[in-house]
C-alpha cells in the first residue's frame, strides 16, 4: 500500500455547552495516503469542516475544541504541537483551499504579492527567484497570462481564477498534504469540472494527498479514490469510492445516494397545447450606469424571448450571470424592466404601475432561493403566511384559519404557525415559504433556486412537495435552477440562458438526449458525477 | 428580545449602571417626600459647609444643595428622555424615508444629515434656545434637533441592509403597500438596535442640558444641576460642596446610562455579540 501521510485516531472535537450535541465528531478515525483523493462527505452540520479544521489548529476556540484523539503528520501530533511549530506546517506540510475564492484573498494585495508572500515566509529565495517560482505556479493551474495576472488584483479574476490562484498559492511549498475545504460549491458548473480536474492533475503530479471536503456526490464520484461519510458528527461508513458509491451499506449512505436526483434520461411527455399564461417578448434589463459619473452596466437580458405555458414546468437553466434570476425577477414584477412586453394571459403587466399591479401580484407568487433571509425573522409563521391574504382584503382571522391548514399542505405540524422562523431548519422554512407563496392561490408559482441552499436529502423532499403541489393546485411553475440534475427532475421544457438570452428551449426528453446548441452540450458535459449514475443506472 | 434581557444581566457593569439608574429614579420620586416645598426656598445660612442638618451643605443664597440636586435630577430626567424620544422620532422619520426610498430623496435627506453634523452639536443647541428664549420645552426641541443624525444615519443603514433581504422583496410580491413594508417588516427588525443607541443618547442630551443651564440658558425657574454649578462657581475656592455635588450627580447619571446603553447595545445588537 501507499504510504500514510496523515493519521487521525479516535478525533473529538467538543462544542460549547448549549449547542444541539455535545461533541460536532466524536471518535473519528481517518488515514490520509499519499496520492490519493479522500473524500469526506456530509450534509451541513455533520462536522465536516470543522475535522479539516482541526488539522491545521484552526477550530473557532475557546468554546470549539478538540477533546479528544490525536492527529499524527510525520511522526507529530498536531492536536498538541505549538504555536511555533504549528505555523511550520501549515503552508510547508499541510495547506488548505476554501470555499469563497473572494474572501480567502486580500483585495489590498496584488496576486503577485499574495502567492509570493508565502516563500518568503517559508523558504529563503531571492526576489527575482521568487517571481520566477510563482509565475511557474500560475502555469501550472493553467492561468492565462501569468505575467499580467501578478499585478491584478482579486477583484480582476473571475471566481474560476481566483480558485486556481487559491490553489497555486496552497501548492507553492509542496505539500504532502492539501485539504481542500467545499473548494468548488461557489462555482458554476463549467469552471467546477475544471477545477476539479485541475486538482486532480496537480495531485497526480506532485503525489500529494488530498482531503476534500463536500455535500455533492457528483463532486465525490468525480474526485474521489477513498469516501469517508460523517453523519452528525459519527463516521458512519468509509472505503473505496466504487464501494461506498456503487455498493453503500450503512442505510444513511444508502438514502443519501438515493436522493441525488438521477442523470438519466426523463420520461418523454407529450408537448403540452395548453394555452400560455405567461409570454415575455424581447425584455431587456440594464443594471448600473447612471448619474453624472456612468459606470460599467451590465447587460442582465438582453432581449430575452419566453414563453410558459398553463399547467407545464419551465425549468430556467444557466450559469451565474446569465441572466434567470433577473428574469424569474422580472416575470414576477419585483423587478422593472427596461424594454419588451411581459404577457400574463396574454395582458401586458411590463408596464403597470404599483396600483395596477395590485391584483397582478396575486396571480404570480415567487418562492425565494435563502431559506434565512425570505422570512421576517420577526414575524409569527402564521402572520408570515397569512400576510398575503390579508393585503389583499381578507379577514385576518379567516387569513389565520387558512394559514394554519396551507402548513398541512406543505408538510409542517399545525403547531409550526405560532413559532418564528429562526427555530426551524432551512427546508422547512422554504416549506413555509412556498405555504406563504400558494396562501394567494396564484396561477404562476416562480421559484428561485429553491432548493440550491439546501442538502441533499431535503432537497428531494421539497422537489417532490413542489412537484406534488403543482399537480393539486393545476399550476404552472417557472424553475429557476443552476443544477441540471434538479432541472431535470422537475421540469416539462428546460430554457438555456447564457448572457441574457435564451439560447435553447425544448422539452426535457429532448434536451437530454440531444442537446443542440454546443453551451448546453457543455453544461450537461460538466455535470459533476455524470458518468458515475449512467453507471448505476444502466 | 428576552434572549436579550438575559444577556444583559450577564454584564456586571450593566447592571452597575441600572442599579445606578434606578437609585436616580428612585431621588426623583421621593424628592418631594425627603424635600418638601421648593427648592428655592432660602432654608438656611448662606454658605454653610455640608454638616447634620445639610448633609451636603448650602449655597450662595443659603438654598438647600441636596434638596437642588435632588429635583435636579428630575429636570435632567426629563429633558434627557424628552430630547432623545424627540431626536429618534426625527432621525427614524428622515433615515427611514433616505432609507426605504433611496435615489434622490437619500441624497437630499442624508446631506441634511451630514450638514447637521458638522455644525458642532453644543453651539448649535446654544444657537437655538437663545433664538427661541429658555425654557424646558424649547431646551427639549434644541437638543432633539442636534442629536437626530445618529439616528438618522442608523436607521438608514439598517434600511437599506434589510431592503437587499428577500423577506422585504417576498413582501412587495405579495402587493403589499410601503407602509406596510416599512411599519410591519423594516422598523421592528432595526427596533434593538435604535433602543440601544437611543439610550446611549439620553447621556449625552443630560450633559448638553447641563452646559446649557450652566451658561444661563435653562429654564430660570425650574432647578437643574447646571444652573447650581452656575451659582456656584464664583465660589468654587471658598465653598467647593455647591459645583461638587450636582457635578457628581451629573457625573455618576451619565456614567450609569453609558453602561447600561453599552449592556443593552451589546445584548441587542447582533452584530457585536459574542465579542
Amino acid at each position: 500500500m501507499t504510504d500514510i501521510v496523515l493519521e487521525i485516531e479516535k478525533l473529538t472535537i467538543a462544542l460549547p455547552a448549549g449547542a444541539d450535541r455535545p461533541n460536532a465528531v466524536t471518535d473519528v478515525d481517518l488515514v490520509l495516503r499519499a496520492g490519493e483523493v479522500t473524500c469526506l462527505i456530509g450534509e451541513s452540520g455533520s462536522g465536516k469542516s470543522l475535522v479539516a479544521r482541526s488539522i491545521l489548529g484552526l477550530l473557532p476556540g475557546p468554546h470549539v475544541r478538540a477533546s479528544g484523539g490525536r492527529i499524527l503528520f510525520q511522526g507529530q501530533d498536531l492536536l498538541r504541537a505549538g504555536p511555533a511549530e504549528m505555523r511550520a506546517i501549515r503552508g510547508a506540510g499541510i495547506a488548505m483551499i476554501f470555499q469563497e475564492p473572494m474572501t480567502a484573498l486580500n483585495p489590498l494585495h496584488t496576486i503577485g504579492r499574495q502567492l509570493e508572500e508565502v516563500f518568503r515566509i517559508h523558504t529563503n529565495l531571492s526576489r527575482p527567484a521568487r517571481r520566477a517560482k510563482v509565475v511557474g505556479l500560475l502555469e501550472s493551474v493553467h492561468l492565462p497570462e501569468p505575467a499580467r495576472l501578478l499585478r491584478s488584483y482579486p477583484h480582476q479574476l473571475s471566481g474560476g481564477q481566483r480558485q486556481r490562484a487559491l490553489i497555486a498559492m496552497a501548492l507553492s511549498c509542496q505539500p504532502r498534504l492539501l485539504i481542500a475545504d467545499e473548494p468548488t460549491t461557489a462555482l458554476d458548473v463549467t469552471t467546477q469540472a475544471q477545477i476539479l480536474h485541475l486538482i486532480r492533475e496537480l495531485q497526480r503530479e506532485h503525489g500529494t494527498s488530498v482531503l476534500f471536503i463536500t455535500h455533492d456526490f457528483g463532486v465525490v464520484a468525480d474526485i474521489a479514490d477513498t469516501v469517508a461519510v460523517l453523519r452528525r458528527g459519527d463516521l458512519v461508513e468509509q472505503g473505496s469510492a466504487q464501494a461506498v458509491l456503487g455498493r453503500p451499506k450503512h442505510p444513511y449512505t444508502q438514502a443519501l445516494i438515493a436522493a441525488v436526483p438521477k442523470l438519466t434520461p426523463p420520461p418523454v411527455r407529450l408537448p403540452s397545447k395548453a394555452p400560455f399564461v405567461i409570454q415575455a417578448r424581447d425584455v431587456a434589463k440594464t443594471y448600473g450606469a447612471r448619474g453624472p459619473f456612468g459606470g460599467r452596466v451590465t447587460k442582465a437580458l438582453a432581449g430575452v424571448e419566453m414563453e410558459l405555458r398553463r399547467g407545464e414546468t419551465l425549468g430556467l437553466v444557466g450559469e451565474s450571470g446569465s441572466g434567470k434570476s433577473t428574469l424569474a425577477r422580472a416575470v414576477s414584477r419585483l423587478l422593472p424592466v427596461d424594454d419588451g412586453e411581459i404577457l400574463l394571459s396574454g395582458r401586458d403587466i411590463a408596464h403597470l404601475n404599483r396600483w395596477q399591479l395590485r391584483p397582478i401580484r396575486k396571480r404570480i407568487q415567487m418562492v425565494f432561493q435563502d431559506p434565512y433571509g425570505s422570512l421576517d425573522p420577526r414575524q409569527r409563521v402564521v402572520d408570515i403566511i397569512a400576510e398575503g391574504p390579508i393585503i389583499h382584503g381578507a379577514p385576518a382571522e379567516r387569513a389565520r384559519a387558512e394559514a394554519r391548514e396551507l402548513l398541512g399542505l406543505v408538510g409542517l405540524d399545525a403547531s409550526a404557525a405560532n413559532r418564528f422562523p429562526h427555530e426551524f431548519s432551512g427546508g422547512q422554512r422554504q416549506r413555509i415559504g412556498i405555504a406563504r407563496a400558494l396562501a394567494l392561490r396564484p396561477e404562476v408559482l416562480v421559484a428561485d433556486e429553491p432548493v440550491s441552499a439546501l442538502d441533499v436529502s431535503v432537497q428531494a423532499q421539497v422537489l417532490a412537495l413542489l412537484a406534488d403541489i403543482k399537480t393539486r393546485l393545476e399550476l404552472s411553475m417557472l424553475f429557476v435552477t443552476h443544477d441540471l440534475r434538479v432541472a431535470l427532475r422537475i421540469c416539462d421544457r428546460i430554457a438555456v440562458m447564457k448572457q441574457g438570452q435564451v439560447i435553447e428551449v425544448a422539452p426535457t426528453a429532448d434536451i437530454y438526449a440531444a442537446p443542440q446548441h454546443p453551451y448546453t452540450k457543455a453544461l450537461f458535459a460538466a455535470v459533476p458525477g455524470a458518468n458515475w449514475q449512467d453507471r448505476t443506472a444502466a | 428580545m428576552r434572549a436579550g434581557l438575559s444577556r444583559f444581566a450577564r454584564n456586571r457593569l450593566a447592571l452597575l449602571g441600572a442599579a445606578l439608574l434606578l437609585c436616580l429614579l428612585l431621588t426623583v420620586i421621593l424628592a418631594p417626600v425627603a424635600f418638601p416645598g421648593d427648592p428655592f426656598r432660602l432654608a438656611g445660612r448662606p454658605l454653610q459647609p455640608p454638616d447634620a442638618s445639610f448633609p451636603l451643605g448650602t449655597d450662595t443664597l443659603g438654598r438647600d444643595v441636596a434638596a437642588e440636586v435632588a429635583y435636579g435630577a428630575r429636570t435632567s430626567l426629563v429633558i434627557g428622555i424628552g430630547a432623545t424620544l424627540g431626536a429618534i422620532l426625527f432621525g427614524v422619520v428622515i433615515g427611514g424615508l433616505a432609507g426605504f426610498y433611496r435615489g434622490t430623496v437619500e441624497v437630499v435627506l442624508m446631506r441634511l444629515t451630514e450638514f447637521f453634523q458638522t455644525i458642532p452639536a453644543f453651539i448649535l443647541a446654544i444657537l437655538i434656545v437663545a433664538i427661541l428664549s429658555p425654557s424646558v420645552t424649547n431646551e427639549v426641541i434644541a437638543i432633539a434637533l442636534v442629536s437626530w443624525p445618529a439616528i438618522a444615519r442608523l436607521v438608514r443603514g439598517e434600511f437599506v441592509a434589510l431592503g437587499g433581504r428577500e423577506f422585504v422583496l417576498a413582501c412587495a410580491g405579495l402587493g403589499a403597500g410601503d407602509a406596510r413594508i416599512i411599519f410591519r417588516h423594516l422598523l421592528p427588525n432595526c427596533l434593538s438596535q435604535i433602543i440601544a443607541v437611543g439610550s446611549l443618547l439620553i447621556g449625552t442630551s443630560i450633559l448638553i442640558e447641563a452646559g446649557l443651564s450652566f451658561l444661563g440658558l435653562g429654564d430660570p425657574n425650574v432647578m437643574s444641576w447646571g444652573l447650581v454649578i452656575s451659582a456656584g462657581r464664583a465660589v468654587l475656592r471658598s465653598a467647593w460642596w455647591i459645583c461638587t455635588f450636582p457635578g457628581i450627580a451629573i457625573l455618576l447619571t451619565v456614567l450609569a446610562i453609558n453602561l447600561a446603553g453599552d449592556g443593552l447595545n451589546e445584548a441587542l445588537n447582533p452584530r457585536l455579540r459574542d465579542r
